[in-house]
């Protein structure tokens, strides 16, 4: 190895991760490297473990063994809120925003500061959180929403919602979970720029079944299967890989 | 914009006034004081009330033990009311003089360790806050930082409620039993018992009662008030937007655990005993109910609720003893039925609407008046 050619440091380094449910091993011995600016696409069957990836890194499910460091850190001994506060945030599959709240009290709460119990006593709605608020609303498209209770959106005005409930807490890495799952064609187009947007100066980790969105954002791709990886790459290597094409692509 | 710096919108400015006006002026000018010292009572019901509208309502943390903190803050105010009905003169007749005549009665000869720092009233109120919230920090710290929650944190709380009336009637040497602590009679020499000082206590029963109201409110418009409800919708969202959700909860509980001990407190003063009967499970739930009733998303309507019921109570369980009780769950299920947001609810959907719609046709009735003032006679007002 050349003296001072160090390798690129990974943004995300999942190394050996397993998680067993009862001896089912949903995630079995997993690595896998997200480097800075990357945008990565997981596809893979029904029970293959996608999303049991994302609530491991971030949090929501504990590892049983293996690692996860984000920038250095090792996420697997944080609490979720600690490593939401590294710069990890995390979008649902099913839209979850506060329907008993408005658009723009769903996106204040999402708004990095005051995040303790006295804090957010003490929180003040000042200039730089409204005009933080609308900015984000705008990209959106809430915009003239703000004051609409979140339970009156549509299902994708509300995913729309809480990628903006993400984009104000200005994550490093944005893990989304199927985003454009139950949309209607022109709300696809629009989650497309929206993300096209958005994944800009940062890592982005995405769920995602829709092929045609798939191939239009990722940088990469990696094919799970029984909680293993089947193949890593480009698009158009994971595409004419034959165990790919068998086990999923292929039906 | 509907965000304010208001602290009350406009019908909330009603119901602070209406009620303002209902408790400082109406009541203490249309009862005696009797009944007025009921109110008293029953109003000592509604700090718990507001705190659960607090913990249960926004925060969505059913806890069916308050009675313990009501109980906890009134027993701490009716120690030190008891240790000074028991001075030596009063109680030279004891084997032991000085000490309260329940712990004569169990052959206890000197004032336990526990008892010595409520001679003083600082103490005193300073415990009466302080020892629910701590009690209140530890349960919540061991469930909620264990992630229990929903019926099974109901459950533990009842289940509190259940050990400590058990532990106040068993150690009756210290705690006066199942009678409770009776024949309390000054405060720092000053007779609660006449109908004057009734008057001045509910007075400052009323003050403490808005002060609390001024608190919750206070809670509610900040940041912290949007989380709770947040939380109780998606906890795991609140989670994943980087905050600590069992601390908010821990929050909750507490100012809940603090607003009814001061209920408690209260109570002993103004009722002049404090018993377990007021501790366990049922006058826990009663509490809840009261709150259903009243509307858990109301703090005005929580006060209602807790007045309303407690007149029900009273005059019912005087007329049908046997029946009340069967009245009282059948409330419960009626209100988390059909009303679940009890009569606040009933008040915003049913007449807050006719109010508004009656006040809009005058104003523009007005205005047409206006227009041609001097068309024919007088409007009829």
């Amino acid at each position: 190895m050349l003296i001072g050619h160090q390798p690129k440091p990974f943004l995300l380094a999942v190394e050996a991760l397993t998680v067993s449910f009862d001896g089912f091993k949903a995630v079995n011995n997993l690595s896998f490297y997200v480097e800075e600016n990357e945008i990565r696409v997981i596809i893979g069957p029904n029970g293959a473990g996608k999303t049991t990836v994302l609530d491991l890194i971030c949090g929501k499910t504990k590892a049983t063994s293996g690692s996860i460091q984000f920038r250095g850190k090792e996420l697997t001994k944080l609490k979720e809120n600690q490593i939401v506060q590294t710069g990890v945030g995390r979008k649902f599959q099913t839209p979850s925003v506060f329907e008993d709240l408005t658009v723009f009290e769903n996106l204040e709460i999402s708004y990095p500061r005051g995040r303790t119990v006295f804090g957010s006593l003490a929180f003040q709605r000042d200039d730089a959180v409204r005009q933080r608020v609308e900015e984000v609303a705008e990209m959106i498209f809430l915009k003239d929403r703000l004051d609409t209770y979140a339970d009156q959106l549509s299902h994708g005005q509300k995913q729309w919602l809480e990628i903006g409930m993400l984009l104000i807490q200005d994550p490093e890495l944005l893990m989304l979970d199927e985003p454009v799952a139950g949309m209607s064609v022109s709300e696809r187009a629009k989650t497309a720029e929206l993300l096209n947007r958005i994944i800009k100066d940062r890592s982005v980790l995405v769920i995602e079944h829709d092929m045609k969105f798939v191939e239009d954002i990722a940088h990469k791709v990696t094919v799970l299967h029984q909680g293993q990886i089947l193949s890593e790459g480009t698009m158009e290597k994971v595409k004419n890989d034959p165990k790919v094409i068998e086990v999923y692509l292929g039906h | 914009m509907i965000i304010t710096s208001r602290f009350f919108n406009r019908s909330e400015l009603i119901g602070f006034i209406a009620l303002a006006a209902v408790l400082f002026v109406i009541l203490p000018l249309s009862l005696d004081v009797f009944r007025l010292n009921l109110v008293a009572k029953y109003l000592t019901y509604a700090f718990v009330a507001i705190g659960l509208v607090l913990c249960w309502g926004y925060g969505g943390i059913l806890s069916l033990g308050q009675g313990v903190f009501f109980g906890l803050g009134g027993y701490c105010m009716a120690m030190f009311l008891k240790l000074e009905a028991s001075s030596v003169e009063n109680t030279k007749i004891q084997s032991t003089p000085g000490i309260p005549d329940f712990m004569d009665w169990n052959q206890i000869t000197s004032l336990p360790l526990f008892w010595q720092p409520f001679h003083s009233l600082t103490f005193t109120i300073a415990a009466i806050i302080l020892v629910p919230g701590l009690f209140a920090l530890i349960i919540g710290t061991a469930m909620f930082k264990r992630r229990v929650g929903g019926t099974y944190f109901a459950i533990i709380t009842q289940a509190v409620a259940a050990i400590l009336t058990i532990l106040i009637v068993g150690q009756q040497g210290y705690t006066g039993g199942i009678n409770g602590m009776t024949d309390l009679r000054t405060l720092r020499g000053w007779d609660i018992r006449p109908d004057h000082a009734k008057i001045i206590l509910y007075f400052f029963e009323v003050f403490l009662l808005f002060v609390c109201i001024g608190i919750a409110q206070f809670i509610r418009l900040t940041k912290l008030g949007r989380i709770l409800v947040a939380m109780r919708e998606q906890e795991d969202r609140v989670r994943f937007s980087g905050y600590s959700v069992a601390n908010f909860k821990i929050f909750a509980f507490c100012m809940a655990a603090i607003f009814a001990a001061i209920g408690g407190a209260m109570f002993a003063l103004n009722v002049g005993f404090m018993s377990p009967s007021f501790v366990g499970i049922v006058p826990s739930i009663e509490m809840v109910i009261y709150t259903a009733v009243g509307g858990r998303m109301s703090i005005f309507g929580a006060v209602w609720g807790s007045l309303l019921v407690n007149f029900a109570k009273t005059s019912l369980s005087e007329s049908f003893p046997q029946l009340w009780l069967f009245g009282l769950g059948a409330l419960f299920i009626a209100v988390v039925l059909a009303f679940p947001n009890g009569l606040s609810g009933i008040w915003a959907d049913y007449v807050q609407p006719r109010i508004d719609r009656l006040l809009a046709s005058r104003k523009s009735k007005a205005g047409a008046w206006a227009d041609n003032s001097v068309a024919d006679g007088a409007p009829a007002e």
